[in-house]
C-alpha cells in the first residue's frame, strides 16, 4: 500500500448524509482530524426537491444532536409531537374505533420527539460542520476504491483524490459500495410497498399530534410540522403507486383527505411527491479490519415506526464513544479492538428493531379480516396495559437498551 | 523478554532480520496474544500517566492532546506499547531500550502507524552522560530488574527537569506477589517467563520512598493495579499496593 495521500487525518467517513455527517461533527468536536467525503456536489444535497422526507427524530437522537451543538440550528425547524395516535383504518370504512392512543403524559413532561424536514436537518449540519477546524468536508468525491491494511486505509475518489486515514467508516447507506467490496453479506429482502412521501398545509392546528393510519396497502402517517403542515408518508401497494403518482393534484389531495379524515380542515399540497422503495436490509457485520459500517449501511428497516435515523444516530453516539474514549488514552482508534466493541454494542440493538418492524408491516398491510379484528383488540389491548405501552414507547424514544452517554444527555 | 537484557546488548541485526522483527511486532502488538494482559493494563496505566502529567503541567486532560509539547522519556520501552500512545496524546517521547532488537520492533511500528518517536538502543546512564533533560521519566517495571538500584535511581533523577516529574511503577516485594512470581501468573504482566522473576528484587514502597529522600525526591502518590482474572481486567486501587503498584514523583 502506498503511503502517499493528498488528505489524511484520523478517520475517514465515506457518506455525507444525516448520519456520517453527524459523525463527522461529534468526533471532530472531540478533537479528532476527520475527512468527510460525498460524492454529490456542493449545496445538492440541501437542495429544495433532493429529499421530501421529514423525519420523526426520537429525544435519544435530539440528546445527540444538542450534545454536538447542532440543536439551536434546527430547533425553529422543529415541531415537536406531543401526542400519538395509532389506529387501524379504511380508506372507505372509515377509521376503526379502537385506538391506540399515546400521550407523552404517560412517560414524561417532554414530547415524544420532534418532525424536522432532512433538508432542515442536512442544512444544519452543514452550517456546524464548516465552522468545524478538524473537520475537511470533501464534496464531489465519489469514492471508488478502498485499500485496507493492517496499519491504516487509503482510498481514492474518481478524481484521483487520495484520503487516508487510521478508520475507514462507511456511512454510504442502504446500497454502500464500501460495505459490498469489503464481502460484508447482506440479508435484504424488498416490500412490495413503496411510500408516496409530500407536504400539505391544513386549515386547523394540528396540536402537535402524529397519526398512523394502518390501511390495507401500508401504514399512513402524518407527521405534524411546522407553519400548519404535515408531512405525509403514504405506503401503498407498489401497483398502485404509479397511478397515485400520475393523479392531477386535486384529485391526489382528494384521495389524501379521504384518508386524512376531515379532522384537518382543509387541505393543500405544498411540495413536490416523492416515491420511496421501501426495503429491509441488515449486514450481517459491522466491521472488518479499519472499517467500520454505520446507519443505512448497516442497516435499513421499513419506515412503519419511523425509526431507521434514529438507529443510524445511536450507531454515532456509540462508535463515537468508542473512538473517543480509545483516543483519550492514546490508543489506535481503528484496532481491532474498538471495532469488535462497537459490533457487539449496536448489532443485536438493530437487529430486534428490525425483527419488529418488520412483524408490524406484516401484521398491519393487509386487509384480512379475522387479522383486522385481532389487530385492533390488540392495540385496545395495549392502550389498557400501561407497562407495555410505557416499554413501547420508551423504546420509540430510544431510551431502551444500554444507552451512550450522548443519547443520555451527558457530555461525550 | 525485555527487561532481564537491560544490561546485555546485542547489535547483531542485519537486514535480514528485518522479517523476524516484523514477526514480533506483530506479536506485541496482537491485543489477543501474548501481551494480552499487558493491553488491558494499557489504558489504566495511561489514563493513570496522562492524568498525573496534565494535572502537574495544568493540562486539561480529556483534550485531544493533552501532553503537547512535553518530552517525555519511556525507560525499557519495549515495542513501544507505551511510547505510542504518549505520543498520540502529544507528548514528543524518546523510547529507551537496552535490547536492539525491541527498538527495531519498536521503531517498525511506530514507522507503519505513522509516528514520529525517538527510540534509542541504549542505558538510563548513557542518556545521562549526554546531558539529556525530560519533563517526564516513564520507569514501568524496569527498577526491579536493574542490577544496581541505587545507581539507577540517581540516573532516573538527572533525567528529570526541575520542577519535572517521573512516574514509576513495579512490583511490592510480599508474600502476596512471591505466590504469583513462583506460579507466574498472568498478574506479574506475563512478559516475564515463569520462576525466573527474581522476587527478591522486588521493591517495597518504603524502599522506594527512601530512595526518593535519598535523590531529593517528593513521593507524592502510590496507588496499585489489581487484576480481575475472572474478567481480565485491571483497575486502579488507591490503598492496594500488595503487588503492582505505580507512584508519583516530582522533582
Ligand atoms: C419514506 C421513508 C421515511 C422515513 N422516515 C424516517 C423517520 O421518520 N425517522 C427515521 O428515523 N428514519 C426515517 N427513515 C429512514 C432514514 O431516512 C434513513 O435511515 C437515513 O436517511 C439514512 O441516512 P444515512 O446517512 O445512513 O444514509 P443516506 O442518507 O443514504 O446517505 C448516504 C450518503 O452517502 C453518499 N455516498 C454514497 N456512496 C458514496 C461514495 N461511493 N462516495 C462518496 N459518497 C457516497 C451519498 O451521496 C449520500 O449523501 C425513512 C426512510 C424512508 C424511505
Amino acid at each position: 500500500m502506498s503511503n502517499i495521500a493528498d488528505i489524511s487525518a484520523d478517520i475517514l467517513i465515506v457518506g455525507g448524509g444525516i448520519v456520517g455527517a453527524t459523525l463527522g461533527i461529534t468526533l471532530s468536536r472531540a478533537g479528532l482530524k476527520v475527512t468527510l467525503a460525498d460524492r454529490l456536489a456542493r449545496e445538492a444535497d440541501t437542495a429544495k426537491n433532493y429529499d421530501g422526507r421529514a423525519s420523526a427524530i426520537a429525544n435519544g437522537s435530539v440528546n445527540i444532536l444538542k450534545g454536538i451543538g447542532v440543536w439551536p440550528d434546527l430547533e425553529a425547524n422543529a415541531s415537536p409531537i406531543w401526542d400519538i395516535r395509532v389506529a387501524d383504518g379504511h380508506p372507505l370504512r372509515g377509521i376503526s374505533p379502537l385506538f391506540l392512543h399515546y400521550d407523552h403524559s404517560d412517560v414524561g413532561k417532554s414530547p415524544f420527539g420532534y418532525i424536522i424536514e432532512n433538508r432542515s436537518i442536512r442544512e444544519a449540519l452543514r452550517a456546524v460542520a464548516s465552522d468545524c477546524k478538524t473537520l475537511k468536508l470533501v464534496q464531489s468525491a465519489n469514492v471508488v476504491s478502498v485499500q485496507r491494511g493492517p496499519f491504516g486505509v487509503i482510498a481514492e475518489t474518481e478524481s484521483g483524490i487520495r484520503l487516508s486515514a487510521s478508520l475507514l467508516i462507511a456511512a454510504d447507506g442502504r446500497g454502500s459500495q464500501i460495505r459490498n467490496e469489503a464481502g460484508i453479506k447482506t440479508r435484504t429482502k424488498m416490500y412490495d410497498q413503496k411510500s408516496i412521501v409530500c407536504n400539505i398545509r391544513h386549515e386547523r392546528d394540528h396540536a402537535g399530534t402524529a397519526v398512523e393510519l394502518f390501511l390495507p396497502g401500508g401504514p399512513f402517517a402524518m407527521l405534524p410540522m411546522t407553519e400548519h403542515r404535515c408531512n405525509v408518508v403514504w405506503t401503498e401497494r407498489i401497483d398502485l403507486v404509479d397511478h397515485y403518482m400520475a393523479l392531477p393534484e386535486d384529485r391526489f389531495l382528494k384521495e389524501l383527505s379521504q384518508r386524512f379524515g376531515g379532522w384537518l380542515g382543509k387541505i393543500d399540497l405544498v411540495s413536490q411527491r416523492h416515491v420511496y422503495p421501501l426495503g429491509m436490509l441488515h449486514a450481517e457485520r459491522y466491521t472488518s479490519q479499519r472499517l467500520a459500517l454505520v446507519g443505512d449501511a448497516a442497516h435499513a428497516i421499513h419506515p412503519i415506526a419511523g425509526q431507521g435515523l434514529n438507529l443510524g444516530l445511536r450507531d454515532v453516539a456509540a462508535l463515537a464513544e468508542l473512538i473517543v474514549d480509545t483516543a483519550r488514552v492514546g490508543g489506535d482508534v481503528g484496532s481491532n479492538n474498538v471495532l469488535a466493541r462497537y459490533e457487539r454494542w449496536r448489532r443485536f440493538d438493530n437487529f430486534v428493531l428490525i425483527a419488529v418492524t418488520d412483524s408490524l408491516n406484516r401484521l398491519f398491510s393487509n386487509d384480512i379480516g379475522p387479522l383486522r379484528l385481532s389487530r385492533d383488540m390488540g392495540l385496545a389491548l395495549v392502550d389498557k396495559l400501561p407497562l407495555v405501552k410505557k416499554f413501547l414507547m420508551r423504546h420509540a424514544m430510544g431510551q431502551v437498551g444500554k444507552l451512550p452517554r450522548l443519547v443520555r444527555g451527558d457530555a461525550l | 523478554m525485555t527487561k532481564e537484557i537491560l544490561s546485555q546488548f546485542d547489535r547483531t541485526i542485519d537486514a535480514g532480520e528485518i522479517d523476524k522483527f516484523a514477526a514480533m511486532a506483530e506479536e506485541w502488538w496482537d491485543e489477543d496474544g501474548k501481551f494480552k494482559p499487558l493491553h488491558r493494563l494499557n489504558p489504566v496505566r495511561i489514563t493513570f500517566l496522562r492524568d498525573h502529567i496534565a494535572a502537574h503541567f495544568s493540562r486539561d486532560p480529556v483534550d485531544i492532546a493533552p501532553l503537547s509539547g512535553l518530552n517525555v522519556l519511556d525507560i525499557g520501552c519495549g515495542g513501544g506499547l507505551i511510547a505510542e500512545p504518549l505520543t498520540r496524546l502529544g507528548a514528543n517521547v524518546t523510547g529507551l531500550d537496552a535490547s536492539e532488537r525491541n527498538i527495531e520492533v519498536a521503531r517498525l511500528h511506530a514507522n507503519k502507524m505513522g509516528l514520529e518517536i525517538e527510540y534509542k538502543a541504549a542505558a538510563a546512564s548513557d542518556l545521562v552522560r549526554c546531558g539529556c533533560k525530560f519533563d517526564v521519566v516513564v520507569n514501568l517495571e524496569v527498577i526491579e530488574h536493574v542490577a544496581d538500584v541505587d545507581e539507577f535511581m540517581k540516573d532516573c533523577t538527572s533525567l528529570i527537569k526541575p520542577n519535572g516529574l517521573m512516574i514509576l511503577a513495579t512490583l511490592n516485594r510480599t508474600a502476596q506477589s512471591y505466590a504469583l512470581a513462583i506460579i507466574g501468573a498472568e498478574y506479574l504482566l506475563r512478559w516475564l517467563p515463569r520462576g525466573t522473576h527474581n522476587w527478591r528484587k522486588f521493591i517495597r514502597p518504603s524502599e522506594l520512598a527512601g530512595l526518593c529522600r535519598k535523590n531529593a525526591l517528593d513521593l507524592a502518590k502510590l496507588c496499585g493495579f489489581r487484576y480481575n482474572p475472572f474478567t481480565s481486567s485491571w483497575s486502579l486501587e488507591e490503598r492496594d499496593v500488595a503487588v503492582n503498584y505505580i507512584a508519583v514523583i516530582k522533582r
